[in-house]
């Protein structure tokens, strides 16, 4: 298991949570958002942004910074979330996600929010755009690392083969994808819609380590980013085992709220649960 | 600035020497091509900096993504392929991971519109001007002859933003010395005349010189421009020859839905309204042959425009 310590992972847990209430206050606030999809990438987000990456508001423009692209890019409030934890942007601002005139669009701009390393949201495009990143370090002869979030449903999309492909083909073990396998999907289960299953078997064959995880289980999630980095000649695959809505009991494993936002009631709901789960207040 | 020579240089050569060149002075420059390497002349920055050019095969989506992810960490990609793999095929990679974001990447095309030839319809992109230049932030640039390629080619590596540059396959003839000033966004007045103006992009300005030729033989003194880049177009020198002439006629390898002739009919319509007629690919599919053959047969040769513009007159 992980080396880190037990007031470590409170502290993520207590991240974790904080990105969580955010998400749902944000989708509450747009009354639009995808906070199914946000809400079982948090662990994941939690510890990226504050344990692994090198990265930060002071890092922006840094060329050995860490970089990570939100692929499935509708989960955008997970990421405006964790960059305002971290302080690329003052919380209250979260507020005006989706609105007019608002840095936060409803799926991530690179121009419009420092701190965005690709803008995302047509699926299937992220893997390609950190490929790009990983192959610049590589050239540059710099040590950072590239990060990919991809959804499930995402992966039905064709492009994301070529990059699987590319990636394996390049060796590029500067790059660690991870899925937010919660099994769902606009339409319904991904299973029935278009099964992306065995997907570890898939990527090892695209010539990729692959890790299985709980994608809630912050010291499986920091052990496999840190065997990735013992991992030479091939990328990382982490099949990270989630559920969608994680935290709002309501909100979990209910294919309804992959787009839709709470009211007033639900709201109040969602943060008293998410609040008991570790949260700040 | 015209040659007589006839000396004939295809734009895709020239491509594949500006790009080694470029590649040894700037170690920025990286060359991404989808197993078309020897087709678009990629392959010979290829041979030179094999570790600075990526051979995607054939899957051309993930070349645009990669080449938007190099470009964040401020590498210069050019994007090769075929204009139909790199423009259709990839339209939305191209809006999404290139253009929404602005990054520097070049698709560098070749294989253009109708003159592809033998391969057919399937290949004949003549459909790209009009979808490239529809999308924001992207310039579209259609060099006309091996010397325009190669200044335009560095004119992109060193001028930041997205950019579209649509180059050929047959050999066509040298309309420029090696002074010709070549810069985007500005169009270049190549003959004198003020009965007509035909304002041509790509191959088909040497066709528009030959049109030009024709009408002179019949006392017509047509304005001959070269309209290399299509998007941002040059209003001022369209609004010029509309009023200094009797009419234009638009020129190009393309759909005239969209393309150079939609661009001109766009400028004339909102700033000097003037007789246009088109000379392109009339809203149909192409077909195999020739180069020549097809463009006889599509209507793109110098007769047409001659006869276009007489009806200016």
């Amino acid at each position: 298991m992980s080396t880190v310590t037990e007031g470590k992972l409170t502290e993520l847990k207590q991240y974790a949570s904080n990105i969580r209430q955010e998400i749902v206050k944000m989708v509450a606030a747009a009354n639009s958002g995808h906070p199914g999809g946000s809400l079982s990438a948090a662990d994941i987000l939690a510890v990226l942004y504050f344990h692994e990456m090198n990265a930060g508001p002071d890092k922006i423009s840094d060329p050995d910074r860490d970089r990570f692209v939100l692929s499935k890019g509708h989960a955008s409030p997970v990421l405006y979330a964790s960059l305002a934890e971290k302080g690329y942007l003052p919380k209250e601002e979260l507020a005006t996600f989706r609105k007019i005139n608002s840095r936060l669009q409803g799926h991530p701009s690179k121009k419009m929010l420092p701190g965005v390393e690709q803008s995302t949201g047509s699926l299937g495009q992220g893997l390609s755009a950190a490929n790009g990143m990983a192959l610049a370090a590589r050239l540059d002869k710099r040590d950072y690392r590239v990060y990919a979030l991809l959804g499930d449903g995402e992966i039905q999309e064709g492009m994301v083969w070529e990059a699987a492909m590319a990636a394996g083909h390049y060796k590029l073990d500067n790059l660690v994808a991870i899925l937010d396998y919660n099994h769902l999907q606009i339409d319904g289960n991904v299973e029935d819609i278009m099964n992306v299953g065995p997907v570890a078997d898939k990527f090892r064959a695209f010539n990729w380590h692959v890790i299985e995880i709980d994608g809630h289980n912050l010291e499986e999630i920091i052990s496999a980013l840190d065997e990735a980095k013992t991992v030479k000649g091939m990328p990382t695959f982490i099949v990270a085992h989630t559920v969608k809505g994680k935290g709002v009991s309501y909100m979990e494993n209910a294919c309804g709220w992959h787009g839709t936002a709470p009211n007033a009631e639900q709201l109040a709901q969602a943060l008293e649960e998410l609040c008991a789960q570790g949260g700040e207040k | 600035m015209e040659k007589t020579t006839v000396k004939k240089i295809a734009t895709r050569d020239a491509y594949g020497q500006a790009l080694v060149e470029l590649g040894r002075e700037n170690q920025d420059i990286v060359v991404l091509d989808a197993d078309l390497a020897k087709s678009t002349k990629t392959a010979d920055f290829g041979k030179e900096f094999p570790e600075r050019f990526f051979d995607v095969g054939i899957a051309e989506a993930n070349m645009i993504g990669m080449a938007a992810g190099l470009a964040t960490c401020g590498k210069i990609p050019f994007a090769s392929t075929f204009a139909l793999f790199g423009s259709l095929r990839v339209a939305d990679m191209i809006r999404n991971s290139v253009c929404y974001p602005n990054l520097n990447v070049k698709i560098a095309v070749t294989h253009q519109g109708l003159t592809l030839g033998e391969d057919g319809a399937s290949h004949q992109a003549v459909e790209d001007i009009a979808l490239m230049r529809a999308i924001p932030n992207m310039t579209v640039i259609v060099p006309a002859d091996a010397t325009e390629t190669k200044k335009a080619i560095r004119a992109a590596a060193n001028t930041y933003g997205p950019m579209y540059i649509r180059m050929g396959r047959p050999s066509v003839p040298v309309l420029f010395e090696d002074d010709y000033e070549f810069e985007i966004g500005k169009g270049v007045q190549i003959r004198e005349g003020n009965d007509v103006a035909i304002i041509a992009t790509g191959v088909m300005v040497h066709i528009a010189v030959e049109a030009a030729e024709l009408l002179a033989q019949e006392g017509i003194q047509a304005r001959v421009i070269n309209m290399a880049t299509i998007k941002p177009i040059d209003e001022d020198i369209i609004v010029k020859a509309a009023q200094e002439t009797k009419g234009i006629v638009t020129a190009e390898e393309c759909n005239i839905y969209g393309g150079l002739g939609a661009a001109v009919a766009e400028v004339l319509c909102e700033k000097h309204p003037a007789k246009l007629r088109r000379v392109g690919v009339e809203d149909t599919f192409g077909e195999s042959g020739t180069p020549d053959e097809l463009l006889k047969k599509y209507g793109l040769t110098a007769e047409n425009i001659a006869s276009k513009a007489k009806e200016l007159l």
